[in-house]
């Protein structure tokens, strides 16, 4: 049986015909294209369906709500339900969706010069190039301004020295996002693949993403031309601006990953005889699926909204972490919920709770953590920085 | 070269149908509807004519207001333009009432090449494509699983039972009714979607094709549907795996079925 999906408030009927043509095109390529292969990469550590990229691309995946080079230029509502779908898939997959078009193409778009657009947009958008965003070090992820990764200036050449981590397709991207800290602040240097002194091992051992690949990046006395480095940047507004564009799409993802939870759960419970009756009839499976339902529920109105918000430009960046950190929240206790619900087939991976929830164990962490969104929003209601 | 496609708006497959309270039809007020999926084989095969020179897709469809939902996704996919049928006089007709309906687009059109699913999922006739055929005077083939151009004339494969396949020629204009399976449907890309509300999606009554009430009224009507009353007979074995199997392979043997 296929996924059903949770629309217990009708929101459905707030969306335009292109929202929901968006999201049910993306659901049927989840279904027939990726969640057949999903297992298979995850019982292989850090590694991705890489042969599905070209379709991703030629749905347009990529990048899919900027404008002009190839990209869809669909609105902020479209663009989150996709990344809603592309997570009830895997957080893996939505991750690959969110570094190439929110932290690659996005800061390409908006900070890069003509050249670096033509140059990379199109063929990013194509799936031709793929791209990674190097920001968080070994020693600094919440604090990213307090990076190590220097670039020095040499006539029309810079210099880099650094180590980044935590880099989704570190290994596989022909252009890496590097920041680095210059004499005058902070900068980004489009570093391509086969730069000398850059390396990208990948990282082994994990328990969570598992369905993605994960690198570090070892940058040399790395030469970058001037003219690789976005010009539209000079201080630490640059990467925080694409981090804003991919927690938005993660609040969207995370409900996702809750949705294919609860409709695991649901089925198995209608399904699974415990006492001779469902154990949907039972009071505990009951509250519980009561609850999730109305989690999802208040999470899709808190996306929905943010979304309109963002497409009449009226977004604040601390909105945003509030849906994250809260959709996330919840996609994960939802996940958790569902994988108990599952009792022990619950550990195997014929089932997907589990794996959302390792996933999510991530989501909650990257893209600043539910704490450091606490911080932001604690900071937005009171003036006072807890983190500075 | 002009492809009319036929398609039909259908209950999603995985809807959960539940019959009417007047028992002529199903509860569809607020379930999920897609586009046939015979239907998205003749509309793949058109884009791919489409695809490989010059043709234009145009999309048919009967239905109310919910069905252009489905036009926009033929649209989304690479259609051109869309048309939609719809009067209420429609709404009990048969399928040689749709056929009539379809057909008077189809003469106003002239397409170089009709193309249609072999059947609709919801109510499994098989009677529109070869009856659309008969009123517009064109030749047509069935089931068809793969098709070529040649020298304007196409060349069909066509599915037949036990496996066989049979090859058979005929001119356009023409008419042919797909299987399932004969190609890899694409998804409506995000940019064809968003290229898709530019796209023209005309409507229609009746009245603008030339018809009138009574030329769709119905021969055939639908009394009623049900499912079919619970089996009596089956009979529940229990006991432990072993005891189940020996008991089960007894009563086939029983049965003279093994």
């Amino acid at each position: 049986m296929a996924f059903e999906s949770l629309d217990f408030y009708r929101i459905d009927d707030e969306l335009s015909d292109e929202e929901r043509m968006a999201r049910d095109s993306v659901r049927e390529f989840v279904d027939k294209e990726f969640l057949p292969r999903v297992v298979e990469h995850v019982r292989q550590d850090g590694s991705f369906p890489l042969e599905l990229v070209p379709k991703m691309a030629e749905l347009g995946l990529f990048g899919a709500n900027l404008t002009g080079y190839g990209c869809a230029g669909m609105n902020n509502v479209a663009y989150g339900l996709i990344m809603q779908e592309l997570e009830r898939g895997d957080s893996g997959l939505r991750s690959f969706a969110s570094v190439q078009g929110a932290l690659c193409m996005y800061p390409i778009w908006s900070f890069g010069s003509d050249a670096q657009k033509q140059r990379w947009l199109p063929a990013m958008a194509k799936g031709e190039a793929i791209g990674c965003f190097g920001l968080t070090e070994p020693d600094f992820g919440s604090n990213p301004a307090g990076m190590r990764t220097r670039a020095e200036r040499r006539g029309d050449t810079w210099i880099l020295n650094g180590t980044k981590r935590w880099i989704t397709n570190g290994s596989i991207a022909d252009v890496a996002l590097v920041w680095a800290r210059t004499e005058d602040g902070f900068g980004g240097f489009l570093v391509e693949k086969g730069a000398p002194g850059l390396e990208a091992p990948d990282m082994k051992g994990k328990f969570s993403l598992r369905a993605s690949i994960t690198s570090e990046l070892y940058l040399q006395d790395t030469p970058v031309p001037e003219a690789n480095r976005l010009p539209g940047v000079e201080d630490m507004r640059g990467p925080l601006a694409c981090l804003t564009q991919a927690r938005y799409g993660i609040a969207w993802g995370a409900i996702g990953a809750a949705m294919a939870c609860f409709d695991e759960a649901r089925r198995y419970a209608m399904d699974r005889i415990v006492f001779d009756r469902p154990l949907a009839s039972l009071q505990i499976p009951q509250q519980k699926l009561a609850w999730m339902a109305t989690e999802i529920t208040k999470a899709q109105l808190l996306a929905l909204r943010l979304g309109r918000i963002k497409d009449e430009g009226k977004l604040h960046h601390a909105m945003v972490s509030m849906a994250k950190m809260n959709n996330v929240d919840i996609g994960l206790q939802i996940a958790r919920t569902a994988r108990d619900m599952l009792g022990a087939n619950g550990i195997l991976d014929d089932y997907a709770s589990m794996r959302h929830m390792l996933n999510l164990e991530t989501v909650r962490t990257y893209e600043g953590t539910h704490d450091i969104h606490s911080l932001i929003l604690g900071q937005e209601l009171t003036g006072f920085s807890a983190f500075s | 070269m002009k492809i009319l496609v036929c398609v039909k708006q259908v209950p999603h497959k995985d809807a959960r149908l539940e019959i009417s309270s007047d028992e002529t039809w199903i509860q569809d007020e607020s379930i999920k509807f897609e586009i046939n999926a015979y239907d998205t084989y003749a509309l793949e095969e058109a884009l791919r004519i489409k695809d490989a020179g010059e043709a234009e897709v145009v999309i048919l469809s009967i239905g109310p207001d919910r069905a252009i939902q489905a036009l926009r996704t033929a649209l989304g996919m690479g259609a051109d333009r869309a048309i939609l049928v719809w009067d209420d006089a429609l709404a009990g007709t048969d399928s040689l009432g749709i056929a009539k309906a379809l057909a008077a687009v189809a003469k106003a059109e002239q397409p170089d090449l009709i193309l249609t699913g072999l059947m609709a999922d919801d109510t499994n006739y098989s009677l529109t494509p070869p009856m659309l055929a008969e009123l517009t005077q064109l030749p047509h083939v069935t089931a068809v699983v793969k098709e070529t151009q040649q020298n304007g004339d196409i060349v069909a494969e066509r599915e037949l039972e036990g496996g066989a396949l049979e090859v058979v020629k005929l001119p356009r204009p023409c008419l042919l009714s797909i299987q399932t399976g004969m190609n890899d449907v694409r998804y409506a890309s995000l940019k064809g979607i968003m290229q898709a509300k530019k796209k023209p999606l005309e409507t229609k009554s009746l009245a603008d094709l030339g018809l009138q009430a009574s030329d769709v009224a119905p021969k055939v009507t639908l009394e009623k549907i049900f499912l079919p009353p619970r089996g009596k007979g089956a009979e529940i074995v229990e006991g432990s795996i072993d005891e189940i199997a020996t008991q089960v392979v007894t009563k086939i043997k029983e049965l003279g079925l093994l």
